[in-house]
């Protein structure tokens, strides 16, 4: 970008699984990936490459390196034997880039009406919401790093918004 | 050539000479000015006629309150903005203005005429005058009044333009920076609240850019401004948006702000936007908006000269402006005195002010004695005169018992008037805040409130600098400490002796009974005190009744300056209180906003998200024709050579049925229902039954809303006995899922049942035709594609090219069909794969025209085509579908209604004209009997209408009255050419048996 305020780079293919299920199958879900056990509403929790959107009460966004995506498939149904659950592929449903940079909340809040204040929004939140017209899901990794999630028919969409704020900021009088 | 520039003195930039023009006249301003203050520094003070009367009119005002000087500032075709306030347009190099409302000019204004005639044109002429003859009032009335009213043109070309538009949340918004809201600001940002702070003038400052004496803080006011915005502007937890208009108040708190970036500037660079839309989310308000000075209603009000004195103030103190050479100064209270010894200070002769009260205030006295200028006491106005500037005034005196005698005439060329300050309580208002009346004062200040905001200074009806800042800090640190943020700080001290700014004087006194003519109340919509009058006189006793009738408080002004003045001269004239008369709304804009910014980023390609498929670009490059279906892109057809739509869809219809054709579904919604409760859910959700259908196998779905008619449609798979693979139409998948989740969220928590969207993680390859087997067997692996092991109607898992594969044995063509389902990322190269296997089979890609044509040929429905949204099951013939056992599904009640199964509804059926060339019209009507004149028996319509390639005539599908006992009967379909008679048929015109389809 042309004033270096803010980049924006695609990120690699990953591993994304939906889950859903109750307080005891999110527990043994977690047990299952590795990570800390977390109820904690619009929160990520993450470890080494994996990590667990909270997405609704029931709701998770999985994501974990591509090439786990056999072993983690195989170690959630182990460990989730007797939960009532759902387990849902979407890894090719959408893709993820990242923003980073100082301007990186201000490009985002050209389209997206939540408040992105490092108070009110901080490290590890993470939430669905909208960017202009299209959903995405938005996850704060640093306070000027954000990982975006994007159904990759709307990718364009959002990507061409993006790069013309970004000219847009970098405009001067 | 700025004569009328003052020696010294003012806010603009001596060194820094701009040029400009005015109606194609070239004149010179300085870095700072408005177009209205460089057009005065030049003796212009004709700047446009007015709305109805097309009277010559000049500026009253100084600000955005201004209704006469409207004009049009144009770059180029294209960028042409009608209707700026000359009050607001910032001059840069080369700018060209254009006044409004004139032909051929400004000076000779041929609709002037309207002027002479003005006794034909009174209030409410619109509802008068046009009545008879009644054919008149569209071919000759209604175009001509179009076209002489009106306010500027719109711009022909494209905007080309860009508009930006941005969130933003803060702690507290202040919206003025006058005096109060400053202090405001500078308040509430000590106390650690996010703050920010707007205002619709280029500079901040507002009423304090006009009086460089006072002293604030021991500094005089330029160096307390300098500072203080400084210091805000260094604070990290404050953002200053100057040039920023808060237009309108909607609840939570939530503000429009529009943040004017390059319309000031000579030479914008080119990614630079126009304007910005700042929607903000404010946990508290301070609405600092100050006051406007009310004009006072007397005949000849309006002529160019009769200024606001405030204005002249501000022209001459900020802009360093005199706005004439001698000036008369009408006071309606001391406010004006102020002006009067500022102008005579800077070299304007006052020659007298004629004071309408009876008893002016001792100081305001006081000064005038002092600074030796004339005064008038108990004073009105009789008549001004002047063809396109004022010349003299004709003063009358009214007598104790209140007589008017005639006065004396006052040779002048500029007018000054203050009717005191009518506080600006539009955004209040707009938040739906109460407003209560001051009598004293005669104006309504902001009431109780309805969203977390508060008022402070002048906007709240306070009277001078100290107040203002007094108030401002306090409301500072109240909404800051709303938020939590506590803090203290001490207002800034003031050390002047103000002239209060009191006065509600209203309409002066005039001899006779009867109002005078052409004392205007509201300037932009030319209403005088005699239409007000009018009004009452025929009936009217609402405000808001007065207001539609006579339009005062109309268009782009709202208002601001004729408000306060009609309601007095209406409660004078019907002998009731203001608040009795009411209060007409305000409506937002609080100024108008452009078009261009409320569409922001929404324009051209970026309208709306456009989706295309994994295959999308293989198809693009084989020169496929696209199709928009929802926000997708769909390949419609794949022409060949010279073929047109008719003939491509003809070839790719054949390659179906005699070969194997390729089809992208992958636009289709797809949900994955998952979870112990699953099967009880798709029970509940659609008619079908699912106990019944083993993992594996699939079943055509119909899912209604609760009133019974049919909502969407699509194929269904049970993959496991806790998961389903669920279809939906490509324009329906949003829809399909919020209903289902609504349903699980709201109505059946109980269900252990989870939905995922997939529509994206597969790419979907139709592969159908009698050769489809044969062509995808080679690549498929793990998967008996036999029609033994694999029926119409099942699924699998397996592999094809490496890729995992969700195989679906389906057909929406009637041909032996599967359906590929691999991961998005392999969408293309399995399509690739498919493509190539099938080049010996006489493969041919096919698009959405020919599976429409394909499925028709088959009877099957496509939900929002042949269906409207009051259709039920059993009217296209999907009762079959239908688990009758089941306790309940989703409209199953409505169904059991009597109306839903009463004769005389309308069914598909199939048609054909009788000679079979006829090719019906989609949406045209049906008739039982021919010959008939309108209005005729309408029993149905035509919903899809094709040639068939495969029968080699046209086909129809139609929905009609009591349809499938017709079958065989004779009906008509009335054309503008004459009536069609059709054949009633079955609407399966193709492979009844459904041999193909299992084979």
């Amino acid at each position: 970008m042309a004033d270096a305020t803010a980049w924006l780079h695609p990120l690699p293919g990953a591993t994304r699984l939906s889950f859903c299920g109750d307080e005891a199958a999110q527990d043994a879900a977690a047990a299952a990936l590795g990570l800390p056990s977390s109820a904690m509403p619009c929160r990520a929790v993450s470890v080494g490459g994996r990590a667990s959107l909270w997405l609704g009460p029931e709701e998770r966004l999985l994501l974990a390196p591509l090439n786990e995506r056999a072993q983690l498939l195989a170690s959630l149904e182990a460990g989730l034997a007797g939960h009532a659950h759902s387990l849902v592929d979407i890894s090719q449903r959408q893709l993820a880039f990242e923003l980073r940079g100082p301007n990186a909340s201000l490009l985002l809040n050209a389209q997206c009406p939540l408040d992105l204040a490092l108070e009110a929004f901080p490290v590890d939140m993470c939430t669905r919401t909208v960017y202009a017209k299209s959903e995405i899901v938005l996850w704060r990794t640093a306070a000027d790093r954000f990982h975006v999630e994007v159904w990759r028919s709307f990718s364009d969409y959002v990507l061409t918004l993006l790069h013309a704020v970004a000219r847009e900021l970098s405009a001067r009088p | 050539m700025m004569a009328w520039r003052a020696a010294h003195g003012g806010r603009v930039d001596r060194s820094r000479p701009i040029e400009f023009s005015f109606d194609g006249r070239s004149y010179r301003g300085l870095a700072g000015d408005t177009l209205a203050s460089a057009l005065l520094a030049n003796g212009v003070h004709l700047l446009g006629r007015s709305f109805k009367y097309h009277r010559p009119r000049g500026l009253l005002s100084a600000g955005s309150e201004e209704p006469n000087a409207l004009v049009t500032v144009a770059r180029d075709a294209a960028r042409s903005a009608p209707n700026l306030r000359a009050t607001q347009v910032e001059i840069y190099d080369g700018l060209r203005a254009h006044s409004q409302n004139r032909w051929p000019s400004l000076a000779w204004d041929l609709g002037s005429v309207s002027n002479w005639l003005a006794p034909l044109f009174p209030a409410g002429f619109y509802y008068k005058t046009f009545m008879w003859p009644r054919f008149a009032w569209h071919r000759w009335y209604e175009p001509r009044i179009r076209a002489a009213a009106g306010l500027g043109r719109a711009p022909v070309g494209a905007d080309p333009d860009g508009y930006a538009q941005r969130f933003a949340h803060c702690d507290v918004l202040v919206i003025g920076a006058g005096a109060a809201g400053l202090a405001a600001a500078a308040a509430a940002a000590r106390s650690g609240a996010r703050v920010i702070l707007c205002d619709e003038q280029a500079e901040m400052g507002g009423g304090l850019l006009d009086e460089p004496a006072a002293k604030i803080d021991g500094v005089n006011s330029a160096a307390w401004l300098k500072a203080t915005i400084g210091q805000l502007g260094l604070q990290a937890n404050v953002t200053l948006l100057p040039r920023t208009t808060a237009f309108g108040y909607f609840p939570h708190n939530m503000l429009g702000l529009c943040e004017r970036l390059s319309d000031h500037l000579d030479a914008p660079p080119p990614d630079l936007p126009r304007e910005r839309l700042w929607q903000v989310r404010a946990r508290e308000v301070v609405l600092a908006s100050g006051a406007i000075e009310r004009p006072l209603v007397f005949p000849g009000n309006d002529r160019p000269g009769v200024m606001l004195a405030s204005a002249a103030r501000s022209y001459l103190n900020r802009y360093g402006v005199r706005v004439g050479s001698r000036a008369v100064v009408l006071a309606g209270s001391d406010a004006a005195y102020a002006a009067a010894l500022d102008l005579q200070v800077g070299g304007v002769a006052v020659s007298a002010i004629a004071d309408v009260r009876p008893e002016p205030s001792a100081p305001a006295l006081a000064a005038a004695r002092t600074a030796g200028i004339r005064v008038i006491q108990g004073a009105t106005v009789l008549a001004t005169a002047g063809r396109l500037r004022i010349r003299n005034v004709t003063l009358g005196t009214v007598r104790p018992g209140g007589t008017i005698g005639r006065g004396e005439i006052l040779a002048c060329d500029a007018l000054l008037m203050s009717g005191g300050f009518t506080p600006s309580i539009h955004l209040h208002s707009q938040s739906r805040g109460k407003l209560l009346w001051r009598e004293a004062e005669r104006f309504f200040v902001p009431g109780a409130t309805a969203e977390r905001e508060r008022s402070a200074g002048a906007a709240r009806g306070l009277d001078g600098l100290g107040a203002a800042l007094e108030d401002g800090t306090q409301a500072g640190l109240a909404a800051a400490a709303a938020c939590g943020f506590r803090g203290s700080a001490t207002p800034p001290l003031v050390a002047t002796n103000e002239l209060s700014s009191r006065g509600a004087p209203g309409a002066l006194p005039q001899p006779g009974h009867a109002a005078p003519a052409k004392a205007f109340v509201d300037w932009q919509n030319d209403v005088t005190s005699r239409d007000l009058e009018l009004a009452m006189r025929e009936g009217f006793s609402s405000i808001e009744h007065i207001k539609r009738y006579t339009t005062t408080g109309m268009a782009t002004d709202q208002g601001k300056t004729s408000g306060l003045n009609a309601l007095g001269i209406v409660a004078h004239g019907s002998a009731r209180a203001v608040p009795e008369v009411g209060l007409t709304t305000f409506r937002m804009p609080y100024t108008p906003v452009s078009f261009g910014v409320l569409a922001g980023y929404d324009r051209g390609q970026q309208f709306d998200p456009v989706r295309r498929t994994p295959m999308h670009d293989w198809a693009s490059a084989r020169g496929a024709v696209f199709e928009d279906v929802g926000m997708w892109k769909r390949a419609r057809y794949f022409p060949q050579g010279a073929e047109d739509m008719h003939a491509a869809v003809a070839r790719e219809c054949r390659s179906v049925r005699g070969a194997c054709g390729l089809f992208d579904a992958s636009t289709l919604g797809k949900i994955e229902v998952v979870g112990p409760g699953a099967t009880e859910f798709m029970n509940r959700m659609y008619v079908n039954n699912w106990t019944s259908l083993a993992p594996g196998r699939a079943r055509y779905g119909v899912l209604l809303r609760d009133d019974g008619f049919i909502y969407d449609d699509g194929v269904v798979a049970r993959l496991a006995d806790d998961r389903y693979h669920v279809t939906t139409t490509t324009g329906g998948a949003a829809r399909v899922l919020q209903l289902m989740e609504d349903y699980r969220q709201s109505e059946w928590p109980e269900l252990k049942v989870w939905l995922t969207s997939t529509t994206e993680q597969w790419a979907v390859i139709a592969v159908q035709g009698p050769r489809a087997r044969d062509v995808i067997a080679p690549l498929v692996a793990g998967v008996d594609l036999s029609a033994g092991a694999l029926a119409h109607m099942s699924v699998a898992r397996g592999t094809i090219c490496g890729a995992p594969l969700l195989l679906f044995r389906v057909s929406f063509s009637g041909e032996l069909g599967f359906e590929i389902n691999v991961p998005a990322d392999n969408g293309t190269a399995v399509w690739e794969a498919v493509y190539a296997a099938g080049q010996s089979h006489g493969i041919t890609p096919y698009g959405t025209e020919a599976m429409h044509v394909l499925r028709a040929e088959k009877g099957f429905i496509i939900v929002g085509q042949d269906t409207d949204g009051t259709v039920t099951p059993d009217d296209v013939g999907l009762a079959w579908a239908i688990g009758k056992a089941k306790p309940d599904f989703l409209g199953k009640r409505s169904l059991a209604r009597p109306a839903m199964r009463a004769p005389g509804r309308k069914q598909l059926v199939g048609l054909l004209s009788v000679d079979r060339s006829r090719l019906l019209e989609e949406g045209a009507q049906v008739v039982a009997n021919a010959g008939q004149t309108p209005p005729m028996q309408i029993i149905g319509h035509v919903t899809s209408a094709y040639a068939s390639p495969t029968l080699g005539h046209p086909i129809a599908l139609a929905m009609v009255a009591d349809g499938r006992a017709r079958v065989g009967q004779t009906l008509f379909v009335p054309m503008p050419g004459g009536d069609i008679a059709v054949e009633v048929t079955s609407p399966v015109f193709y492979d009844r048996e459904g041999a193909h389809l299992n084979g």
